[in-house]
């Protein structure tokens, strides 16, 4: 049974240039058998140049719970956006 | 290759909802999608898994009728692109397995459900795969009704469900028109080539039309699965979408699809069509369909078959975490 075979992340790089991104997990005995796999369930059509694995129970997350704590703080700094300072229309360059 | 009669549980009122599914369905309504960490009713929870696992089961056993000629496809063009769909299809029910065991229920545990007849899977793979044709005629209908499902499927409230049917979906548009173009070539052919394309439609027709599940009349869960987003059209709805959709698909190859009653209703603005055996279906839902202990015994003797296999994975893996 492969109740043994830890959870896996797998993170796809499109593109040279691109950053890898998270594309979905799988079950593999080991970190090579995980790139393996990947291989075969992730880029059948050419979607990667590179990947990455990561055993899904290395991963800590933010808990839901603490959304409004950690988040809330950048809601109300909309100074931080270019578009919160009005510009005059005949300045050039800004 | 979906879910059919999915249970969704005991019905509760909108008015007896406690405070907490209130708010779940409220954020349901916004569309907002649930993740995997965030509160949900644990009817909502069990709901998915049975259906997100049918749908897994499907793409697993459906992978079965069509394997069934890849030895024998008549080109090396045709046995490339046979392979190549029937691990796509390996690679959906695996997004898809992923996608239920977010919702807290192990890979074991599901592949059991499997393999002991507890979990269903779609009634379509129950019939069998007689001629070449059959192949064609799967990848039009079968894969063509399943895209009319997943396509909305797309949009359910589920994150990691929508992901994988987003996968699913972009795939899936190669196995259709691989089954037209394998059928185009066949009723370009000799009679008795165009006759087998002619053979496969009729057997395959009505089975496929069962795909979308009973009449909305008959289908009890499909409310609390609409009113939860991870249904988005009526059984009814998807079949007429259907039917209108491959109608002069079936014409242009010059087939006959086996239904006297078939017609354009101006006045709708829909072809009506004959009545469904409904007995049929249920007693394949039942595991009394041609093909339903020839599908089970297959697997489960390819997953007996490979437990060496796996144990020896896990114990090489054992001696170089030990090196």
């Amino acid at each position: 049974m492969n109740s043994t075979w830890p959870l896996w992340e797998i993170f796809i790089r499109s593109q040279h240039g691109l950053a890898h991104r998270h594309v979905g997990s799988l079950h593999a005995p080991d970190a090579a058998m995980a790139i393996n796999n990947a291989r075969d369930v992730y880029t059948r059509r050419n979607e990667g140049v590179s990947i990455w694995v990561m055993k899904s129970a290395d991963i800590t997350a933010s808990s839901p719970d603490d959304k409004a704590a950690l988040f809330d703080p950048a809601n109300n700094k909309v100074y931080r956006h270019p578009t919160f300072f009005p510009m005059p229309e005949d300045v050039k360059g800004l | 290759m979906y879910a059919q009669m999915v249970d969704t549980g005991a019905r509760v009122a909108p008015g007896e909802l406690d405070e907490q599914e209130q708010r779940f369905q409220a954020r349901i309504d916004e569309g907002i999608r649930v993740e995997p960490q965030d509160w949900m009713p644990e009817r909502y929870r069990k709901t998915l898994i049975r259906q997100i696992s049918q749908h897994a089961h499907s793409e697993i056993v459906g992978q079965l009728p069509e394997g069934n000629w890849i030895t024998r496809a008549p080109s090396l063009k045709r046995k490339s692109i046979l392979l190549a769909k029937v691990q796509d299809e390996a690679g959906h029910g695996l997004y898809l397995y992923s996608a239920a065991e977010t919702l807290g229920v192990s890979r074991d545990q599901l592949v059991d459900e499997l393999h002991s007849g507890k979990a269903k899977y779609s009634s379509i793979f129950n019939y069998p795969t007689l001629t070449w044709a059959d192949v064609g005629t799967i990848g039009w209908l079968v894969d063509g009704a399943a895209i009319m499902n997943q396509v909305p499927l797309c949009r359910c409230s589920y994150g990691p469900y929508s992901r994988a049917m987003i996968r699913v979906c972009k795939e899936e548009a190669f196995h259709m028109r691989q089954g037209y173009d394998l059928l185009i070539s066949l009723c370009k052919g000799t009679p008795e080539q165009k006759q087998m394309a002619q053979d496969a439609l009729n057997r395959w027709w009505w089975p496929s039309l069962m795909m979308f599940g009973p009449p909305d009349a008959e289908s009890v869960h499909s409310q609390q699965s609409q009113a939860w987003k991870i249904k988005l059209f009526t059984n009814d709805e998807l079949r007429q979408k259907f039917v209108d959709q491959t109608v002069p698909q079936a014409e242009y190859l010059g087939l006959t699809i086996p239904d006297p009653k078939l017609q354009w209703n101006a006045e709708r603005g829909h072809h009506d069509f004959g009545e469904i055996d409904w007995d049929e279906f249920y007693n394949v839902v039942k595991g009394n369909g041609p093909c339903n202990r020839e599908r089970l015994a297959t697997r489960k003797k390819a997953w007996d078959d490979g437990e060496w296999f796996r144990e020896a994975l896990v114990a090489h893996a054992d001696k170089r975490a030990a090196q």
